[in-house]
């Protein structure tokens, strides 16, 4: 009625629709690493399966698990503020930040013990590797690095949520950047969804 | 400007494909270790595909969205997969 009410009109659909074309080009961002990886994967075979021998399965299986976890609650906080529980919906998402803090204490570890073996790029070590082993190690440390930045990059995101549904900004009527916050929570679970049997699983 | 005819999913599916996400799972990892054959990578990634049209379907709420966008992340997926393949057509015929 009022012109107060109009400049609070959100359309929800188009503010997702955004989201899902912000998306695509993440998409392909991560794409062109697949790329990469196929291709050299397939010219230095050999090469690659010593490597990828180096990686701990049990982390990266350890890591699946607490992301597709994570990913579950970040949707049932969207089913809770739905139904309007907020209180609900809040500790779903602290329970998915621990989760993200679990997952990046992993790749501390992981990490960490990579660089004690000064297995990181332009290390000592990695100049005498064959040159498809460099490959695969740079590509490890690209790939899984540009997904760590996106779990921290999703996980400021659920905080902000978190914060908006604590004032009521974020509530039964209005939830889209709770929508989109979840749906960039998804899509870093999507990549890891490749990541884990490209990286880990196949030697 | 408001929500309403949004599906909500109930927590009991959501609870359901996390389960099925970590059988999934579970089955990547038995059949890459007990099955180290030539069919490996696509084994792997045939499941990996799977579980991601889970994520899509279910998390991501794409079966509830209207045909439009489902229409444009299909063609997202269809146009990596043409980019994947002249990738290689380029890498083997060069």
């Amino acid at each position: 009625m009022s012109t107060t009410e109009h400049s609070e009109y959100i359309d929800s659909d188009t503010g997702k629709l955004g989201m899902w074309l912000f998306l695509f080009t993440e998409l392909f961002l991560f794409g062109g690493l697949f790329i990469v990886y196929a291709v050299m994967r397939s010219k230095y075979s050999n090469d690659f399966h010593q490597a990828a021998l180096e990686l701990n399965a049990f982390i990266g299986a350890t890591n699946t698990v607490v992301l597709l976890v994570s990913s579950m609650t970040v949707a049932m906080s969207l089913t809770a503020i739905q139904q309007n529980r907020p209180n609900l919906a809040i500790g779903l998402l602290l329970i998915t930040l621990i989760l993200a803090g679990v997952f990046m204490m992993n790749k501390y570890f992981e990490w960490g013990h990579k660089f004690s073996l000064h297995l990181y790029p332009g290390s000592d070590v990695m100049k005498t590797l064959p040159h498809g082993e460099i490959m695969f190690f740079g590509l490890y440390f690209m790939m899984t690095g540009l997904h760590a930045i996106h779990v921290i990059i999703g996980g400021v995101l659920l905080i902000i949520v978190i914060f908006k549904l604590k004032s009521g900004k974020i509530n039964q009527e209005h939830y889209l950047l709770h929508e989109n916050g979840a749906l960039y929570w998804h899509l870093v679970d999507l990549i890891w969804i490749f990541l884990f049997p490209l990286l880990y699983l196949i030697t | 400007m408001k929500n309403h005819d949004n599906h909500i999913s109930s927590y009991s599916l959501n609870l359901t494909v996390l389960l099925t996400l970590l059988i999934l799972t579970t089955i990547s990892i038995l059949a890459i270790k007990f099955y180290l054959g030539a069919f490996t990578v696509a084994i792997a990634l045939i499941i990996a595909s799977v579980k991601a049209g889970i994520v899509l379907t279910y998390f991501m709420h794409l079966k509830f969205e209207n045909l439009l966008l489902r229409l444009m992340v299909m063609g997202v997926f269809l146009l990596f997969a043409i980019v994947i393949v002249i990738t290689f057509i380029d890498y083997y015929f060069r």
